[in-house]
C-alpha cells in the first residue's frame, strides 16, 4: 500500500462525506403480486409463484407468478391470434403510433420506473434515472418512426414480418433489454412473448401497466416470468419464429443447439471480455474517467464491460495510480440514493461468482487492490476491486466476471495491443484512448469487436447497432440493423446472371 | 494413329499448394454411366483441419486487403475462366453428362456470377455500412467486416461448377477466407478452378477445395473452433441439423441447405460479415 493509499483509506471527514439522500419511493404504487402478462390481462401463472427481492436489502418487493410451459403456451397462442388478426394487418403508421405512445407514457412515468428498477436490480438511481429510462424512451420513439419506413431498411422492397416472437432478457439493464428487444419486433410488425430475467421482474409488470394504457392490442405483447424453465419452453415453443437472447453465452450456445434445423431467425447477444486500450499519448483524465465508467458502471453488470485494461507500459503506474485514487472517492450504497455511484451486486449467485474468480486471480499471482469502503449490513455487496500483474491467460483476464472487477495488462507497442485486445473467443466491444486520431482508426480497423468506442465508453444510442464478433453472438441490435434481426427480405429483384447469361 | 493422351492427377488445393489427401486416398470419378474419368483424392479430417489452417493464415492478408484490390483480383478469376472454356466445358459434359450447350450455359452463368460478384467488393460496404445520428458529440459509422475463415458444403445435385461458384465468391467479396467441399461426384471442374485461382492473383489460403465425402468431412469443419462461418449450401443430403447443433459450439454463422444453386444476391455477402460500429468523440471546440 503506497502512502497515497493510506491516506485515502484513512477516511478523514471531507466535501466529499454526502449526507443521505435518498429517492423517495412514494412514486411507486406495487402490487403485492403480479401475474403474468398474457392477451392484454394480468392472470396468474400455474408454477408456483417467487418473490423478487431487493438486493441491497434481501427484503421481498412483491411475488411474482411463474410460467410453466401450459402458461408459454396460452401466452404463445395469444402473440399468434394478434399477429394474425390484428397487428399484421394495422398499417405501419399505426403500429408506430402505438409505439409514440408507449415511449410518451415511458417518460411521464419516468420516475417511477426508476425507482421501481433501482429497488429491483440494485443498480444505484443515477443510473437508472439518467440512463436507463431516457434509453427505454429513446427507442421506443426511435423505432416507431421506423414502423411505416421498412421499405428503406435495406431490405429490399416490401419486408416482411416474422410473425411470433420469443424474447429473453437479462437481469443487468432490465427495462432497457425490454425496450431493445420489443421496439423493434413491434416496429417491423412482429407481436411479442418477453421473458424477464427471475431476479428482476419488476419493471417489466409496470411497464405492461403502460401497454394497458397504450391501449395496445391484447396479445401483442405477452410477459411471462419465471426462470430457465420458463425461457426453455418459450424458445422451443414450436409456434414462434424468432429468437432474441441476451445473456451468457453458454445459454446462448444452448440455445442456438435447441432451434438448430427449426428455421427460427436467431440473434444472439452474449457475453464478452472487452479490452479498454489506453495509449500514452491518450488524454488522461477523460480516460480516468472512462476506465472507471467502462467496468464500474452497472457494478461492472455489462457485457460490453471494458474489463481487460491494456495500458501501455510507460504510462501503467501513472494509470493505476489515479484509478486508485478516483475508485476511493467513489460512495457504494443505498441504490436508491442519488449519491451512490456503486449499488448492490444483483444476486447472491452473482456475488458468488465475482468473489470465487476474484479469488482464482489472486491465487493465479495477480496483485489485488480493492477500494476501502464500507460495506452495508444486509444485501450483496463488491467493492470496486483492481488486479494489476495480471497475464494474459489468467482466468480473471479471459472470463467474463460480469462484476466490479478490472484486470490490468500492459502493451508496449500498437500491434500487441492489437493482438492482445483480440486474444480472446468473444468480440462483443472495445475502446481506445489516445488524441492521435490517426492511431484511432487505425487500431479500431484492427480491433474484431463489434462495438468501439474511441475516447469515450459504454456510450449506447437507439440509432445505433449493437452486437458482437465470434462467441459474443450474431445479430445486431439497435438502428437500421436492429430492423434486420425482425424481418424477412422479401428479395430484391434477381441479377440478369442468373437467366444463364442470356438477357 | 490417335494420339495417346496424358491424363491429369486430380489434386486437392490446400494452401495454394496440391497435396494429394494426406490419408494416401482416392476415389473413382466416372460418367454417369460409370465409365471411368479419373482418381480423386478423398480428403480427410487432417486435410481439412491443414485446410482451415491455411484459410486463417491468409485471413489477414485478404481481408485486409482493399475491396479496389479484391474486386480486381476477382475479376480476373473471370477472365481466365473464360480463357479455359474449353476445358470447364469438356469437364462438365463428361462428369455431368451434360449437352455442350448445357454445359456452356453453366459456365457462361458461372462467369457472369464472378463478375457480378467482383464488382461489389468496393460497393458492399456503402449498402451494409451506415452513419448513425447518435444523440451526442460522436461521429458514429458502422461498417461490415468479414466473419473470418468459412466452411462450405458447395451444392450437390446438379451444376458443379455453377454450384460452387455461387457459394465461394460471395463469401470472398468482403475478405473471408474458405474451406470448400466441392461436388462428391463431379469434382474435376473445381480442381480446375483451383488451377485457375492459382494462377490468378488470390493468395495461397484464401480458397482452399477439398474432394471427397462432405458426410465424411463436413462434421470436422463444422465443429472446427478456428471456422466463424459454416454454410450448408449442399448439406441437404447430410445429417445438417447436426452440423448446425455441432456448429452452435463456437456460435459459427449458418446458412442451411438451398435447393439447386443459390441465386447471386447481395444477402450472400452480408451474410459473412460482422458490423463493427465505432462511435469517435468529436472533441471541444
Amino acid at each position: 500500500m503506497t502512502e497515497n493509499d493510506k491516506a485515502l483509506s484513512a477516511k478523514v471527514p471531507s466535501f466529499l462525506d454526502y449526507a443521505p439522500a435518498p429517492e423517495s419511493t412514494s412514486v411507486l404504487h406495487l402490487k403485492k403480486h403480479y401475474g403474468l402478462f398474457i392477451d392484454g390481462e394480468f392472470v396468474d401463472g400455474r408454477g408456483d409463484a417467487f418473490s423478487t427481492i431487493s438486493p441491497a436489502t434481501e427484503k421481498e418487493i412483491a411475488s411474482i407468478s411463474n410460467a410453466n410451459s401450459a402458461d408459454v403456451d396460452v401466452a404463445v397462442a395469444a402473440a399468434r391470434k394478434a399477429y394474425d388478426r390484428t397487428w399484421s394487418k394495422l398499417s405501419g403508421a399505426d403500429r408506430g403510433k402505438y409505439l409514440f405512445r408507449i415511449a410518451r407514457l415511458v417518460q411521464e412515468r419516468a420516475r417511477e420506473l426508476a425507482v421501481a428498477e433501482s429497488l429491483d436490480n440494485g443498480k444505484p438511481i443515477k443510473e437508472s434515472r439518467d440512463v436507463d429510462v431516457p434509453l427505454v424512451a429513446a427507442w421506443f420513439f426511435y423505432y416507431a418512426g421506423w414502423a411505416d419506413k421498412l421499405d428503406y431498411a435495406g431490405l429490399g422492397p416490401n419486408p416482411q414480418s416474422l410473425g411470433v416472437a420469443a424474447q429473453v432478457i437479462p437481469w443487468n439493464f432490465p427495462l432497457l433489454m425490454l425496450a431493445w428487444k420489443i421496439a423493434p419486433a413491434l416496429a417491423a410488425g412482429n407481436t411479442v412473448v418477453i421473458k424477464p430475467a427471475e431476479t428482476t421482474p419488476l419493471s417489466a409488470m409496470i411497464f405492461a401497466e403502460i401497454l394497458q394504457q397504450a391501449d395496445l392490442p391484447k396479445g401483442v405483447v405477452n410477459i411471462v416470468t419465471g426462470a430457465g424453465d420458463t425461457g426453455h419452453a418459450l424458445v422451443n415453443h414450436p409456434d414462434v419464429n424468432k429468437v432474441a437472447f441476451t445473456g451468457s453465452t453458454g445459454v446462448g450456445r444452448a440455445i442456438a443447439k435447441s432451434v438448430a434445423g427449426t428455421g427460427k431467425k436467431v440473434t444472439l447477444e452474449l457475453g464478452g471480455k472487452a479490452a479498454n486500450i489506453v495509449f500514452d499519448d491518450a488524454p488522461m483524465d477523460q480516460a480516468i474517467e472512462g476506465i472507471v465508467n467502462g467496468i464500474f458502471f452497472n457494478q461492472g453488470h455489462v457485457c460490453c464491460a471494458g474489463s481487460r485494461l491494456l495500458v501501455q507500459e510507460n504510462v501503467h503506474d501513472e494509470v493505476v495510480d489515479r484509478l486508485k485514487a478516483r475508485l476511493s472517492t467513489l460512495r457504494m450504497g443505498d441504490p436508491l440514493d442519488k449519491n451512490t455511484d456503486i449499488g448492490a451486486i444483483n444476486s447472491k449467485a452473482q456475488l458468488d461468482r465475482i468473489r470465487e474468480l476474484s479469488d482464482i486471480g489472486e491465487a493465479e499471482g495477480s496483485e489485488r487492490w480493492t477500494a476501502d469502503c464500507p460495506i452495508p449490513e444486509n444485501g450483496f455487496w463488491f467493492a470496486p476491486t483492481i488486479f494489476t500483474n495480471v497475464s494474459t491467460s489468467s482466468r480473471i483476464a479471459r472470463e467474463e466476471v460480469f462484476g466490479p472487477v478490472l484486470s490490468v495488462l500492459t502493451f508496449r507497442t500498437p500491434a500487441e495491443a492489437i493482438a492482445k485486445a483480440n486474444n480472446t473467443p468473444y468480440g462483443l466491444s472495445a475502446g481506445i484512448w489516445s488524441e492521435k486520431g490517426s492511431r484511432v482508426l487505425a487500431v479500431a480497423d484492427k480491433l474484431r469487436a463489434g462495438v468501439i468506442w474511441a475516447n469515450t465508453f459504454n456510450r449506447f444510442d437507439p440509432a445505433s447497432p449493437f452486437g458482437g464478433y465470434k462467441e459474443s453472438g450474431y445479430g445486431r441490435e439497435g438502428g437500421r440493423h436492429g430492423l434486420a434481426s425482425y424481418l424477412e427480405s422479401a428479395g430484391w429483384a434477381a441479377p440478369a446472371v442468373t437467366k444463364g447469361g442470356k438477357k | 494413329m490417335t494420339r495417346l493422351t496424358v491424363p491429369k492427377t486430380y489434386k486437392l488445393y490446400i494452401g495454394g499448394k496440391f497435396p494429394r489427401s494426406e490419408s494416401g486416398r482416392t476415389y473413382e470419378v466416372a460418367t454417369k454411366k460409370g465409365a471411368f474419368l479419373a482418381n480423386a483424392a478423398l480428403a480427410s479430417r487432417k486435410d481439412a483441419r491443414d485446410a482451415v489452417v491455411a484459410a486463417r493464415a491468409a485471413f489477414s492478408g485478404w481481408s485486409g486487403a482493399t475491396g479496389y484490390n479484391r474486386g480486381q483480383v476477382l475479376y480476373r478469376i473471370a477472365e481466365l475462366l473464360e480463357g479455359r472454356r474449353e476445358q470447364f466445358i469438356d469437364e462438365l459434359m463428361a462428369t455431368e453428362s451434360l449437352s455442350k450447350s448445357a454445359a456452356t450455359a453453366q459456365l457462361d452463368t458461372a462467369i457472369d456470377a464472378w463478375v457480378w460478384y467482383a464488382g461489389w467488393a468496393d460497393k458492399y460496404v456503402q449498402v451494409a455500412g451506415n452513419g448513425n445520428p447518435v444523440s451526442g458529440p460522436y461521429f458514429n459509422l458502422s461498417t461490415p467486416e468479414p466473419s473470418g475463415v468459412i466452411a462450405i458444403v458447395a451444392p450437390q445435385d446438379s451444376s458443379s461448377l455453377l454450384g460452387l461458384v455461387s457459394v465461394i465468391a460471395p463469401a470472398l467479396v468482403s475478405g473471408n477466407t474458405v474451406v470448400v467441399v466441392a461436388h462428391q461426384n463431379a469434382p474435376l471442374s473445381a480442381i480446375s478452378l483451383s488451377e485457375v485461382l492459382a494462377t490468378s492473383d488470390v493468395p495461397g489460403g484464401v480458397v482452399n477445395i477439398l474432394t471427397g465425402s462432405p458426410a465424411e468431412i463436413a462434421p470436422w469443419l463444422a465443429s472446427h473452433a478456428d471456422v466463424n462461418g459454416l454454410d450448408l449450401a449442399g448439406a441437404e443430403q447430410l445429417e445438417w441439423v447436426d452440423l448446425q447443433i455441432a456448429a452452435a459450439d463456437t456460435l459459427k454463422r449458418v446458412l442451411g441447405p438451398v435447393v439447386g444453386v443459390p441465386a447471386p444476391s447481395v444477402e450472400r455477402i452480408v451474410q459473412w460479415t460482422e458490423t463493427k460500429t465505432v462511435w469517435h468523440t468529436k472533441s471541444l471546440i
